[in-house]
């Protein structure tokens, strides 16, 4: 059985040379000035150093240019999607249809994945955007188990998932932590903590706390716990799913590289050998467990979640 | 953005600039009764959701009979109505899709607002003679993306909250497609579509009509460093907010007539038919100034007045001249009291005896002053005098809600005309 690409998101080229010897097959990388919640800036010289270093390991680089853009950005797209196809990347990852206008222009027939985060929600809609050029379709974090498979079963589209990491709740246009300090007439903090990315949310109620940063796209805040479906792989890779994800925004490149081990490992078993897989699921999860900083506990996301509505 | 002049929108009649291209002023309407108020008070259009597929669960849908009653009323005056269907659908939705779409095409409606492709090409199948408008969940922010939507074959496209003024100008320069802009109600503070706090804090799907507005909840401020957490937010601090000033872009009409936006919004299908009638009434009586004489048009006090009269929270320009600043949230209060309380709802007049008779909405009482306002009359103040009740007895007060009772004013008022009260 063809085992699911493993994709992660590195911080720097250096980081990519250490997922390769980890196991990863793939990489997602870019800029906030045109991708979304990251875990590390690549310059256009690094991105093609990128390319060139994962090419040679037979491996893939998507570059994001997911951003929810204006008129400024909008007019620049031609000249980053030529350059990401000069990079000899191997897709571009978007959300807002102002790329598929700019890679009409610029870079006829480049492969794109859909990712509009939350918005990826049908089978329907995945074929839709296949037919204007998307070859993959990147599920919202907020379906069920049961929604992701149905979606794969219906798709036209290779179908990725995220299987490990945070996940992002709301992203505004507006600079939220900058305006509280404003209010309190801190404004020497606003300067101060621009970039800062160890500010959290406090929800007393829920006992929950939300990482809240700020960057070029605006304010986002994220999930209070880290999804972790390392011991839940075998259904997913049943049904072929072409991708699974492990979003590394906000950690640290170690942590990034364990999760890719742990992860490499749970795939490579549960294809190879399920039955092995299944007696080493928990001691995996442990592991992924033991990862983690007190704040952020494991759970499964929306996988085994009913939503209402 | 206001004394721009866009000569491609106005003629010069006898020697004088008249804008000929008014833009429609749309409104919302969560019922039958506030369709028939928002048409009755000068909408051109409404938009109102049916039993499924819309994003306010909790608002009185309507059934198809009641779309079709809506859409003949509206008809009677010229008006138009469209059907928010602009749930981002999960499989489970798809089925039922088709059926619905045709049911409402069959309700007669002009058109749909839409947010999933799904729906979009669907009721391009079954219902092809409805209108499909983009609806602000697609973020819609620059003229490329515009494009897409019009090469898509899209009648008309409602923009994100986030776009400037000049953003428009710039679409509209670079693609011929209606506009749709919002003008006046409550606000996301994120991007809509791309916020799923509901889904995490209440299990509720904020994309499919389950939003319980987690984003006007208070939350303290936490740093951590090398493991440690320590508040930002102090004991006597205000805690982290981010809920935003509602939108008001009164003063910016003439702007946004200028740059040719085709269809102008008033947000809120679940506010009060006394909220409709004095938005819809304000903005009506401001466009049809603005066109009928643009060179000596003022923004009259008495507007920004009336609007407060409604107002639940304070309003402020949003993203129309550029990224708000910290003084267009709300910090330590969670809204403000309007300066009005609806009072009753004209259900009749007499012109022989000048009784008028009322549908209790609020409290009032003998010797309260009171004012009535109505689409096609000057809002005048009263002092209540003698109050009875259907049967002529003599009452202290007007104490139940939906109570019919009666008295005597000064000046005629007709049926569908409102009575408010000051606080």
């Amino acid at each position: 059985m063809k085992k699911p690409e493993l994709l992660v998101t590195p911080g720097s080229v250096t980081e990519i040379q250490k997922q390769i010897v980890a196991g990863a097959d793939a990489f997602l990388i870019g800029e906030q000035r045109y991708g979304l919640r990251l875990a590390g800036e690549f310059s256009r010289e690094q991105i093609k150093e990128a390319v060139r270093l994962a090419h040679e390991h037979g491996k893939k680089v998507y570059v994001a240019v997911n951003a929810i853009f204006h008129n400024n950005i909008a007019n620049e797209l031609d000249d980053y999607i030529a350059f990401v196809k000069e990079a000899n990347a191997d897709a571009i990852v978007f959300g807002d249809p102002a790329v598929i206008m700019a890679v009409r222009e610029a870079a006829p027939g480049f492969p794109l994945h859909w990712n509009p985060e939350t918005t990826a929600t049908n089978y329907y809609t995945a074929n839709y955007w296949g037919k204007r050029g998307a070859v993959r379709a990147i599920l919202a974090r907020e379906l069920s188990m049961d929604a992701v498979i149905e979606t794969k079963e219906n798709a036209n589209v290779q179908i990725e998932v995220q299987v490990h990491g945070m996940t992002c709740m709301f992203q505004s246009k507006r600079p939220l932590l900058g305006h509280y300090f404003e209010y309190m007439g801190q404004n020497m903090e606003v300067e101060k903590r621009q970039g800062a990315k160890n500010m959290l949310l406090h929800d007393e109620e829920r006992g929950n706390k939300y990482p809240i940063y700020e960057d070029a796209n605006g304010t986002h805040i994220m999930s209070p716990n880290d999804m972790c479906i390392i011991d839940e792989l075998q259904d997913l890779i049943d049904a072929r799913i072409d991708s699974f994800k492990i979003d590394g925004v906000l950690q640290t490149e170690e942590y990034r590289l364990e999760a890719t081990k742990l992860y490499r490992k749970a795939i490579d078993l549960c294809v190879d050998d399920p039955s092995r897989y299944d007696e080493e699921k928990d001691s995996l999860f442990e592991a992924a467990e033991s990862l983690q900083q007190d704040h952020r506990p494991l759970d499964s996301g929306f996988f085994f979640k009913e939503t209402v509505y | 953005m206001n004394g721009l002049k866009n000569d491609a929108i106005s003629e010069i009649v006898d020697g004088k600039r008249v804008i000929v291209k008014k833009p429609e002023l749309l409104a919302p309407a969560g019922t039958l009764e506030k369709l028939k108020i928002a048409v009755r008070y000068g909408a051109d259009a409404v938009y109102i959701g049916g039993q499924e597929y819309g994003l306010r669960s909790n608002a009185g849908n309507f059934t198809f009979e009641e779309m079709k009653e809506g859409v003949e009323f509206a008809k009677k005056y010229g008006a138009k109505v469209y059907v928010t269907t602009n749930i981002f659908a999960h499989n489970e939705n798809i089925d039922g899709l088709e059926d619905y779409l045709r049911g409402v095409g069959e309700a007669g409606v002009t058109g749909i607002i839409v947010a999933d492709p799904l729906i979009i090409e669907t009721c391009r199948r079954v219902a092809p003679h409805v209108e499909v408008h983009l609806s602000t969940q697609q973020s819609l922010s620059n003229w490329r993306a515009v494009k897409y939507w019009k090469e898509e074959g899209l009648d008309r496209v409602v923009l994100a909250r986030e776009t400037t003024g000049e953003e428009m100008r710039l679409m509209k320069e670079k693609v011929d497609i209606e506009i749709e802009t919002f003008i006046h109600g409550a606000m996301c503070i994120a991007y809509s579509g791309r916020c799923v706090l509901s889904n995490h804090m209440t299990a509720r799907d904020s994309n499919r009509g389950g939003c319980c507005q987690s984003c006007r909840w208070d939350y303290n401020l936490v740093e951590l460093e090398d493991g440690v957490e320590s508040p930002i937010t102090k004991e006597s601090d205000s805690p982290f907010a981010m809920s935003p000033k509602d939108l008001r872009l009164l003063q910016s009409i003439p702007g946004l007539i200028e740059l040719g936006i085709d269809s102008l919004k008033i947000e809120g299908r679940m506010k009060s038919i006394h909220y409709v009638a004095t938005v819809v009434s304000v903005y009506r009586k401001v466009i049809d100034a603005y066109c009928a004489d643009p060179e000596n048009f003022t923004i009259k006090d008495e507007w920004l007045e009336e609007l407060e009269k409604c107002a639940n929270r304070p309003a402020a320009p949003a993203f129309f001249a550029g990224t708000p600043g910290a003084d267009e949230q709300l910090f330590g209060v969670h809204g403000k009291k309007a300066s009005h309380d609806f009072a009753g709802l004209v259900v009749d007049y007499e012109e022989d005896t000048q009784m008028v008779t009322l549908q209790q909405r609020n409290f009032f009482r003998p010797g309260d002053k009171v004012e009535f306002f109505g689409p096609n009359m000057d809002t005048f103040t009263q002092v209540v005098g003698t109050v009875v009740d259907e049967d002529g007895n003599e009452l202290d007060a007007a104490r139940h809600p939906l109570q019919i009772v009666r008295f005597k004013v000064d000046r005629p008022v007709s049926k569908d005309d409102m009575m408010r009260k000051g606080l």
